[in-house]
């Protein structure tokens, strides 16, 4: 076993230091040492995309990252998303839009929302489903997602929004 | 749509937000993965790299000297489990294969079969000694498919195996089927003899898996006072329970299993797998061992839903009305007996009125994975072969698709093949709505392009007349389930309600379930505060399965709110000072609130009455209950719309409705979402999802990179239209909708690449390859 590293990432705004092994992945430090169980893991082999979390403003699967890698990173995770004081609006969309069943999926999902919107804030129905679809759903069979996913991005663009 | 007149309900068919929808939408819900205890400790499962061997040996001796490792669970380490059928609640499993299943003993019957269990304080350790654990095997022949097994000479999965029969008729000699179902109506051949047409047709279809993106997981810990107590996933608590005390042989009561939330199931988070092997490695190291399994086990050692072979045969008069029908249906049961045949066999033609109707179904062993239930467990892989050769009896006699359902339908007072005889129920109302639908009205010009491929984008050129559309319809049953539930509700002091259930919420019961109970109490769905909680805390509550829980447990929390109705009477007597006859409970006062009604004019909100209670005499607790079995069946007609590659076999889907009868939709947004969930989940058995094996029994593609399920670019919105024809059998008229959405897309699909270019699948899935394949050789 390789000694352990420590690793320092601005984790939601937060500046970290963690300890990890160089074999461990982003994902199994952020859910077993620093107990943001959020991320969820589903595959382990970057297909499903429950475990998406932002680096650098950029998606990616966790699970497909090591720790290690981390080092001076920016890291979200849907831990980060909401404002103190309420939900964002990615988040109440998915609620008012019943967008979730079992929910294990859905972090993923608000995380890949979240950086399509800051990509394309007027995304179309097939860019949304082009966006997301590494992000794997067993079951709403998407209907309510990508209506979540257009109702966000109107709050998002428009003036409604007390959340951006 | 509504189909019946209709009571007028304050809470019913609103869209409230759901309960647990802000913890799971900011990443605090508590999953099995999530679960943290002091001292835990990592377990991992080796398995079977052979799909049928001897086990030899075992030896454990270079991994219990990795670093970290504290123990090791094999076989040898569960006690001897008696060669008994246990009911489950739903479902019944035979003890020695259920605990073979858990840890092998002198064979593993598939690829991915559990050998033995590590516990390490890492997951890395665990590993790495998983793989220095020396197991000695002797390989088998295997066999992968059900007519393959039944042959006499193959390679035999169970000694001590004997096929029974329905008339209780036990084989002598070894053999692979352990079961043979049949079923009888009516005179087949004089039926057959009637038919101006008859279409026979054999169909094949792939195992499927469930394909829930929450993999198995458990934590358990076994005290040293003796309890055990199991925090998991699970569709059932107590069905857990019961499986994991009677694989430990220990009293139910020893066990206490905690729900954590549950990240889909679609019935295959209802056997157990984890939790005797985590209490093993937690008893011999005196501290809690989570276990979690990976994605490649969950595809060979979870699941799946059997693949299987069929043979229909229906015949029609000139009318289109079916004179007979004749099915012979063997499910691939997987390593050990108990595929869901016998319900295959009884949905086969379920959803018409067929006066002769012969089924004889089979459970068959082979090396696969022990089979478990998925969505309407084998109502699908029927409906697959019924509804193409009713579609191809249809185009033979030049009736329209829908006609010759509508000419058929089964309806309040038709027996089935296999014997019930069915109240109100709605499979007419669902036809005729896809019948009335914009989709089935809108033009399409069958077996022309649209130019387009089916994302919208110009395919071009001389090229584009190779994309062929096509629209088929298909319709589907599922007799949806009651059996017991249990509910407990406490009435606060601010007139809210704590109400506690068993049932684990996969798709947002609990909400559906509060809104009953807040219905019957003249209360807000907001103001009750639905809670699933642990074994030990609520009555005995059968499995999250068969379509039951807003059904059955919405049933005893509308008991439990009389019972708390009953009580501020009685209160309310009490503190009018009349008799309580003089009371009555009004859900609505007049002011939207509901409360009690006393002489004199006087009334009480149940909030104004809560208050009141708190400050003199007994706390106000309300029980419910419910073991009723009237849940009335569900169905489903779904038409799409697909665009055909000819030059690749590729399907696009372009346009999907489902019309499906809910009874009473409670909260229309979930339903509408299990009607879109369960479409899609069709739509991939249909098309992509399939096991791949080699000749060795190993599957080649335990990933989801491999195994395909849909992602939202393959698929357009999902129209839905829900049918309310209420069930008599339910206070508010409730049926289970969960379930049968994921029966009609394979048909429907097959039919509507049959009307885009001229060919009958009879296979699933119908993969490019394989249309492709059908294309070249028409």
């Amino acid at each position: 076993m390789a000694r352990k590293r420590v690793i320092s990432a601005t984790i939601n705004g937060k500046q970290e230091e963690f300890l990890c092994e160089p074999r461990q992945t982003l994902l199994e430090v952020l859910r077993d040492t620093l107990q943001l169980t959020g991320t969820k893991e589903g595959c382990s082999n970057g297909n499903c995309g429950a475990c998406t979390v932002l680096m650098n403003g950029r998606p990616v699967v966790s699970c497909l990252v090591f720790a290690v890698e981390a080092e001076g990173a920016a890291l979200e995770t849907v831990e980060g998303v909401a404002p103190n004081d309420g939900l964002h609006a990615i988040q109440k969309a998915f609620l008012e839009n019943a967008a979730l069943q079992c929910g294990i999926c859905t972090p993923g999902f608000i995380m890949s929302t979240k950086a399509l919107l800051a990509e394309n804030p007027n995304p179309s129905e097939e860019e949304i489903r082009f966006f997301l679809a590494g992000n794997l759903c067993r079951c709403t069979g998407y209907d309510k997602i990508v209506r979540a996913v257009q109702d966000a991005a109107a709050c998002c663009s428009g003036k409604t929004c007390a959340t951006k | 749509m509504s189909t019946a007149e209709k009571p007028k309900y304050k809470v019913i068919g609103t869209r409230p937000i759901r309960h647990d929808g802000t913890d799971k939408v900011t990443g605090r819900a508590k999953y099995g993965g999530d679960v943290q205890q002091t001292g835990l400790l990592a377990g991992v499962i080796l398995r079977s790299p052979h799909a049928h061997a001897k086990i030899l040996s075992i030896d454990t001796t270079k991994a219990m000297k990795v670093p970290g490792v504290r123990a090791i669970a094999t076989g040898a380490d569960l006690p001897k489990a008696p060669n008994e059928i246990e009911e489950l609640g739903e479902g019944a499993v035979n003890l020695a294969h259920l605990s073979r299943n858990v840890l092998a003993k002198e064979k593993v019957l598939y690829k991915g079969h559990a050998v033995a269990g590590v516990a390490a304080d890492t997951v890395h350790a665990a590993e790495e000694a998983a793989r220095l654990i020396e197991v000695k095997y002797e390989v088998l022949p295997c066999v992968l498919t059900a007519p393959e097994a039944m042959k006499p000479g193959a390679p035999i999965l169970l000694d001590d195996l004997k096929t029974e029969s329905v008339a209780g008729q036990t084989s002598t000699g070894p053999t692979n089927v352990a079961k043979h179902f049949h079923f009888e109506k009516g005179d087949v051949a004089k039926g057959f003899a009637e038919a101006k047409v008859v279409v026979e047709r054999e169909f094949h279809t792939a195992t499927v898996h469930q394909g829930y993106i929450e993999p198995h997981n458990a934590t358990a810990f076994w005290s040293a006072d003796g309890q055990i107590t199991v925090w998991m996933s699970t569709q059932g608590t107590f069905s857990a329970r019961h499986q994991t005390a009677l694989l430990l042989d220990v009293p139910v009561s020893k066990v206490k299993v905690v729900p954590m939330e549950i990240g889909g199931g679609f019935g295959g988070k209802i056997s157990v797998y984890l939790p005797p092997v985590a209490a093993i490695l937690s008893k011999k190291t005196g501290r809690p061992v989570k276990i979690l399994m990976d994605r490649a086990a969950c595809f060979e050692a979870t699941g799946p839903t059997p693949g299987c072979y069929m043979k229909v045969k229906i015949g029609a008069d000139a009318q289109g009305k079916i004179t007979a029908a004749e099915a012979y249906i063997a499910f691939e049961a997987g390593g050990f007996p108990g595929s869901p045949v016998a319900a295959g066999s009884m949905c086969v033609f379920a959803c018409y009125d067929v006066p002769n109707g012969k089924v004889d179904g089979y459970d068959v062993v082979v090396n696969k994975p022990r089979t478990n239930a998925y969505r309407a467990p084998g109502s699908t892989n029927v409906a697959f072969a019924t509804e193409t050769v009713l579609d191809e009896i249809a185009a033979q006699l030049k009736i329209d698709p829908l006609e010759i359902r509508i000419r058929n339908t089964a309806k309040e007072g038709t027996r089935r093949v296999d014997g019930p005889v069915y109240s109100r129920i709605g499979m007419l109302e669902t036809v005729q709505a896809i019948k009335a639908s914009e989709h089935w009205r809108s033009p399409l010009t069958v077996g022309s392009s649209s130019g387009l491929n089916g994302r919208g984008t110009t395919r071009g050129g001389s090229d584009a007349k190779r994309v062929k559309r096509g629209r088929g319809v298909a319709s589907g049953f599922w007799f949806n389930a009651g059996l017991k539930s249990a509910v407990s509700a406490t009435l606060n002091q601010d007139g809210t309600v704590g109400l506690l259930e068993g049932s684990t919420d996969i798709g947002g019961s609990r909400t559906g379930i509060a809104m009953q109970f807040a219905e019957t109490l003249g209360i807000t769905a907001e103001e009750v505060v639905p809670q699933v909680v642990d074994t030990d805390s609520i009555g005995y509550t059968d499995v999250t399965g068969g379509s039951r829980v807003t059904y059955a447990t919405g049933w005893a929390a509308y008991n439990a709110a009389l019972d708390i109705r009953k009580q501020l009477v009685e209160r309310a007597a009490l503190l009018w000072e009349c008799p309580v006859e003089k009371v009555e409970f009004l859900t609505d006062l007049g002011n939207g609130k509901g409360g009690v009604k006393g002489p004199d004019g006087k009334s009480l909100t149940v909030r104004e009455l809560a208050e009141k209670v708190q400050k003199h005499g007994e706390p106000i607790i309300g029980r419910g209950v419910s073991d009723k079995n009237e849940p009335g069946g569900a169905f489903a007609t779904t038409c799409i719309d697909v665009e055909v590659d000819e030059d690749t076999g590729k399907v696009e889907v372009t346009r999907v409705t489902i019309a499906q009868d809910a009874g009473t939709a409670i909260h229309p947004s979930y339903v509408e979402g299990q009607m879109q969930g369960g479409t899609v989940q069709g739509i991939g058995w249909g098309l992509n999802e399939e096991y791949f094996y080699d000749k060795t029994g190993v599957m080649k593609n335990a990933s989801y990179l491999d195994y395909r399920i849909p992602t939202c670019y393959d698929l357009p919105m999902i129209e839905t239209i829900i049918v309310e024809v209420p069930n008599p059998g339910h206070p508010y008229g409730v049926r289970g909708t969960g379930e049968v959405p994921i029966v009609p897309p394979p048909a429907a699909l097959a039919n509507a690449i049959h009307q885009a270019v001229g060919v009958r699948m009879t296979e699933l899935p119908m993969s490019p390859p394989k249309v492709l394949k059908a294309i070249l050789s028409k």
